[in-house]
């Protein structure tokens, strides 16, 4: 009888869930299934079932050159990303093993840069790169995603090596390991993970990236953040175009997303919900 | 010895990363800073003048200030009272037996993972549209007049997208601290007899209080800057209907070509910032110890 009751009580959960579920993931469907639509048919009133045409998708490509903002999307988020894991790697490697008196002041102060709105230093930011051509460059938006994104990467790299037992390193030193070989052979190997992790958190933070990319672009080194952002005006009536860049640009990185739910938790709320 | 050496490794490991933060925030807000009091437009050709307190003075004597002061309140709050409540809601719900948690949860938090631009077109066109939006479907299916969402309700509106944006933020992080609640504790008070009202007020809400004020304060971070979704949607209008700080200041530098201006509203918007990052850095640096 219990039984039974906790069978039903569990149905009654489910549907409610799947309800949520789905009314919160409908914008998404929406836009992939219209993506497979013909233009007509994508205005032509709601519709669940699209005629499977891929026009849109080889529109985007042959009239907008879709391709260029792919690669530049997929440099910049990764150029970005390796740039701050290489200050940030021996900074939090430093802080979590080394840890001074000021270590706690100097990891708050970082995270207080990231406090900072872009807004407020548009204006210098513009005209640096007016005035030293780095002006719809990726060179000069990887710099600024990766300063942008470097307190996220070092604190999340500090929590994680913090949790490596510094008697494994106590040990290693005794039994005669060099510095070199502390960090090839011990620290290397249990990092990686948090290394990983990491990286995925904020190739996902760079990819989303919208204020710098649209500010700081025109055309040359315009990611799909800023790409998509230009179809607001005239174009923005071509939906089910549209709806192909769209589910392009963001399929990706929601499947990446979804292997990173606990890395989110973490490396967003800077360790303080675990 | 050893430890000498470690020390002066690590210290030489800490620089760059230190240095790079330092120039990231002195230069360019020390710039602003100096911009702030200058007379500078991009398009006045006789150059810069000093301004002295011109520009605040001007910013904070425009109605359009004061409007996006607003806004941008009204964004904020409308957003964080949407997701926590309606996070804590899900949370809950996702937290019991279900069927296909793994799948409901991936389903829940999507959104977080479009991007800005995608997001707020996605809205714009095929849910909120007047004529051809999914909104205005089910309005026409019920028999009634739809809704031109931008042109009647512009906050409303980005409050709308913006909320689907986050909510899966609240509602993971609220799952995550929902999940580590001491399930005995809560079966002690069912069998003493606690309502499921009273246990939520006496043990679940006080169990989330931390988890909410960090999605509270990490949120409001975000909400201040918010920008593309205004971009590609209502361009701040109609009139200043829906512009908020950044778009207002935005606006001032790169449509205006108002240097001085832009800048003196940009650092307002730090000393804004600043209220909610004090209150962060304390929730955050309990935690390191």
């Amino acid at each position: 009888m219990a039984r039974a009751v906790k069978t039903r009580t569990r149905i009654g959960y489910s549907i409610a869930a799947w309800t949520v579920a789905l009314i919160i993931f409908f914008p998404i469907l929406y836009t992939v299934i219209t993506s497979f639509k013909s233009e007509q048919e994508a205005i032509a009133g709601f519709d669940l079932i699209p005629s499977l045409t891929l026009e849109s998708y080889k529109a985007v490509q042959t009239q907008n050159d879709y391709f260029r903002p792919f690669v530049n999307s997929v440099i910049l988020a990764l150029g970005s990303t390796v740039l701050a894991l290489i200050v940030a790697i021996p900074a939090a490697w430093a802080m979590a093993f080394s840890p001074t008196k000021r270590t706690k002041d100097i990891l708050m102060w970082m995270l207080s840069t990231k406090m900072m709105p872009a807004v407020a230093v548009l204006v210098p930011i513009y005209l640096i790169f007016l005035r030293t051509g780095l002006m719809d460059t990726r060179t000069g938006l990887v710099i600024i995603l990766m300063l942008m994104n470097l307190p996220i990467v070092i604190w999340m790299l500090y929590t994680y090596f913090r949790e490596i037992p510094g008697e494994i390193l106590e040990a290693a030193r005794m039994d005669g390991a060099s510095l070199r070989d502390e960090i090839v052979h011990v620290l290397t190997p249990m990092a990686i993970p948090g290394i990983a992790s990491t990286m995925l958190l904020n190739v996902i933070l760079a990819w989303n990236e919208a204020f710098w990319t649209i500010q700081l672009t025109t055309t040359n080194a315009a990611p799909l953040s800023a790409f998509i952002a230009s179809f607001s005006s005239p174009q923005g009536l071509f939906w089910a175009k549209l709806s192909a860049a769209s589910t392009m640009a963001i399929a990706p990185i929601l499947i990446m997303g979804w292997f990173s739910q606990k890395q989110l938790v973490r490396g967003l709320t800077f360790g303080a919900v675990k | 010895m050893a430890t000498r050496q470690t020390q002066s490794l690590a210290r030489l490991m800490r620089a760059p990363a230190i240095i790079l933060l330092l120039i990231w925030m002195l230069v360019p807000l020390g710039m602003t800073l100096y911009y702030s009091f200058l007379n500078y437009n991009l398009l006045n050709p006789t150059g810069t003048s000093w301004a002295g307190w011109f520009n605040y003075r001007y910013f904070y004597t425009d109605p359009a200030f004061f409007e996006a002061v607003g806004n941008t309140l009204v964004l904020v709050l409308g957003v964080l009272t949407i997701t926590v409540v309606l996070g804590t809601a899900i949370a809950m719900l996702i937290d019991k037996p279900i069927f296909g948690q793994g799948i409901v949860r991936i389903l829940i938090i999507s959104p977080f993972f479009v991007m800005p631009p995608v997001a707020a077109l996605i809205w714009k066109n095929m849910i909120m549209h007047p004529s051809y939006g999914v909104f205005a479907d089910l309005a026409k299916f019920f028999g009634q007049a739809p809704i031109d969402w931008f042109a009647q309700y512009p906050l409303t509106s980005i409050i709308i997208i913006v909320a689907w944006q986050w909510l899966p933020f609240a509602t993971l992080i609220l799952l995550t601290a929902l999940q580590s609640l001491d399930g005995e504790q809560m079966e002690a008070a069912e069998m003493d007899g606690a309502g499921a009202v009273s246990r939520f007020i006496h043990l679940t809400l006080p169990h989330l209080a931390r988890a909410m004020t960090v999605v509270i304060l990490i949120q409001t971070i975000f909400l201040l800057g918010i920008y593309a979704e205004i971009l590609v949607t209502t361009n701040g209008g109609p009139g200043n209907a829906s512009t908020n700080l950044t778009y207002l200041i935005y606006r001032a530098a790169r449509l205006n070509f108002d240097i001085g201006g832009a800048a003196a509203g940009g650092i307002i918007a730090v000393i804004l910032a600043n209220f909610v990052a004090i209150f962060l850095m304390r929730a955050v640096g309990r935690n390191l110890d």
